[in-house]
């Protein structure tokens, strides 16, 4: 009996308060999804150089040395030097920050418009729902191109513009994903039971339907962080996106590294590779997150 | 069986006020068709149904598939637009209310549903669960108060203590539906809705939420109505039962009476349907059959809507509505008795 009254003490002063609920999250994160881990290792990585590439750079990103044009990766030059003579691991460093945090930036802006149109659309539904809808149709069908010109032709170039325009092209394409999935959720009986107890609308939305589409959510993050640094390059390209001698990713790898393929693949190759490694990354870490939020995947019971 | 199956004595908790009062009560679904969209047809759910539900009894409502009984349930919650009638709840006519004018009410209306595995969010704990309805009418404070209640609701519904921080998919069928009977009785209701709440259980499983019913109802003195379509399971729970067929009350009368002596002839029809566990008297038995399909709700039949499939149908059944009318201790909507 004693033994009874014990456990049911423990269990009742375990007032849901946990410290340790992120470490433990951690915990989980690399005992049961390695890959996972490894995507978030090398996401931090980058973050990390991003953030310090002021320290750790051996070169300033503008800093040109005719000397050293197109120099192959050596112990001097670790990724190589580009037609102009610049550091190209110096560039990565500082192009991390800005193809890292636009990368994030405008991939989340798109996830966040796409959850609150496509819950309160997919829940809400009647003539809301088609208004919004149709007004997503209609911004659908004009090219991203053609607004993002006209927008910077208006507002300048520059990060900031980049990141609203894709954050809000992407959220917007996106929030038909989100939405359908509110749909098969807002039918279960868990929602009825929800409204039937008298949970308003802000709670059954958030509550209730968020976390149960988070899965698709997650999904469309991760997969618009990728999406977004290889659009930012596309505009850097046509001299859309954050202007040079600004070094990022895209710009880098759809440059002048073109006209030297031949001559000096390692121009292209650094960037690419790190563009891929980071989108991987981010994905491995997506799908990782996905499982461990699912209850239902946990292995303990 | 029959003394395993029937309570001796009808419960003492009933008393005489009446509770719940449904009036002429009609749920036509609109079905839009044509170029604008337009109405046109309904199908008729429920179609003028009126009872009397009476504090601490346990009405049952029984009927075939698509007879309206779910329908009749879900109204009473105010889940679903009234078409025409009124709904009176603790002498309050509640028919049109709205979301906001219904929340004070739902802390007293409950619902139990029929699926143990799509009516509790995976998502949440039992914790989270069973203290929602606690949290949404800020019944109790703090997290902890809360934990503290719902530890008490567990116990009474036969869970244990440390299964409080568990998500629903640890749980089985028969669990889930006692975390579901846990929720309702959170924010202690007087006025219990169950919609089949042991139809998708295992027959082992079914007589102990049953049985868990029948103790929470005679401990709480709640009153409920209960949605079934096993007669098994509405005999041995209800004090009065109501049988329903193609949206309308053909028959309601106390639990006893209704089984020893069904009047209408769809009555009859259901209770010869019930198979007697003995294989010999199974066997040797004469089974009343009902002929034909239900007819649509779009379209009933004119008259009494059993007719076409009635095996003692009159002249009259084809022309006039018969209307309920008291019979013996029940009600009973039958030409045959006016």
């Amino acid at each position: 009996m004693a033994e009874i009254t014990d456990t049911s003490v423990a269990i009742r002063q375990a007032s849901t308060k946990r410290p340790n609920a992120i470490v433990g999250f951690f915990a989980r994160l690399f005992r049961e999804k390695p890959l996972g881990a490894a995507g978030a290792v090398i996401c931090l990585i980058f973050l990390f150089a991003g953030v310090f590439a002021d320290l750790l750079a051996p070169y300033g990103y503008n800093q040109i040395m005719p000397i050293n044009r197109m120099k192959p990766p050596s112990w001097q030059f670790w990724f190589g030097t580009d037609n102009l003579g610049r550091d190209i691991f110096s560039r990565i460093l500082y192009g991390a920050r800005l193809s890292v945090i636009i990368g994030l930036s405008a991939a989340g802006l798109a996830t966040i418009i796409s959850v609150v149109l496509g819950i309160t659309t997919g829940y809400l539904g009647g003539k809301f729902d088609m208004l919004v809808q149709r007004f997503v149709d209609a911004w659908m069908s004009f090219p991203e191109l053609v607004v993002l010109i006209v927008v910077v032709a208006v507002v300048g170039p520059g990060m900031f513009p980049v990141i609203g325009i894709l954050g809000c092209f992407l959220g917007i394409a996106g929030s038909r994903i989100i939405r359908s999935a509110v749909l098969s959720v807002r039918e279960q009986s868990y929602i009825h039971a929800a409204q039937s107890i008298g949970g308003g609308t802000q709670r059954i939305l958030w509550r209730h339907i968020l976390p149960n589409v988070m899965p698709p959510v997650i999904v469309l993050f991760t997969t618009r962080v990728g999406a977004v640094i290889l659009a930012e390059a596309s505009l850097s390209f046509l001299g859309l996106g954050v202007p040079p001698p600004a070094p990022s990713w895209g710009g880098m790898l759809t440059g002048s590294s073109r006209n030297y393929m031949y001559l000096a693949p390692w121009m292209a190759l650094a960037p690419g590779i790190c563009l891929t490694l980071v989108v991987f990354s981010i994905n491995m870490f997506g799908d990782a997150l996905r499982d461990l939020l699912d209850p239902r995947m946990r292995t303990h019971r | 069986m029959s003394e395993v199956l029937t309570r001796e004595e009808p419960r003492s908790a009933v008393k005489s006020n009446v509770i719940l009062d449904v009036q002429d009560l009609k749920i036509h679904f609109p079905i839009y068709g044509g170029l604008f969209q337009r109405e046109v047809a309904a199908v008729k759910a429920v179609d003028g149904v009126s009872f009397q539900l009476y504090e601490g009894e346990t009405l049952g409502l029984v009927g075939e598939s698509g007879c309206g009984k779910s329908t009749t349930g879900l109204a009473v919650l105010r889940m679903l637009p009234v078409t025409s009638g009124k709904i009176v709840f603790e002498g309050v006519d509640i028919t049109n209310y709205d979301q906001k004018q219904m929340r004070p009410i739902r802390r007293r209306i409950q619902m139990v549903y029929q699926d143990p595995f799509g009516s509790l969010d995976p998502r949440m704990t039992v914790a989270d669960i069973v203290g929602e309805p606690l949290e949404i009418h800020k019944l109790h404070g703090n997290r902890a108060e809360r934990r503290e209640r719902v530890m008490e609701l567990l116990e009474m519904v036969g869970l244990r203590h440390d299964m409080i921080d568990r998500y629903p998919h640890q749980f089985s069928g028969g669990q889930r539906q006692r975390i579901g009977i846990a929720r309702a009785l959170a924010v202690e209701p007087r006025l219990l809705i169950c919609d089949e709440p042991v139809s998708a259980l295992d027959v082992s499983i079914q007589a102990q939420v049953v049985n868990l019913f029948q103790e929470l109802q005679d401990k709480l003195g709640i009153s409920s109505i209960f949605v079934a379509h096993d007669l098994a399971v509405v005999r041995h729970v209800s004090n009065r039962i109501a049988v329903m067929y193609l949206g309308t009350i053909v028959e309601i009368s106390s639990r006893d009476e209704l089984y020893a002596n069904p009047k209408h002839p769809y009555t009859k029809a259901l209770m010869a349907s019930i198979p007697v566990p003995n294989p010999i008297v199974e066997a040797g038995r004469a089974h009343h059959i009902i002929k034909g399909e239900v007819p649509s709700a779009q379209r009933p039949p004119p008259g009494c809507r059993f007719h076409p499939r009635c095996p003692q149908a009159m002249p009259i059944c084809k022309e006039k509505v018969p209307e309920l009318r008291p019979e013996g201790k029940g009600m009973v909507a039958c030409h045959l008795f006016s």
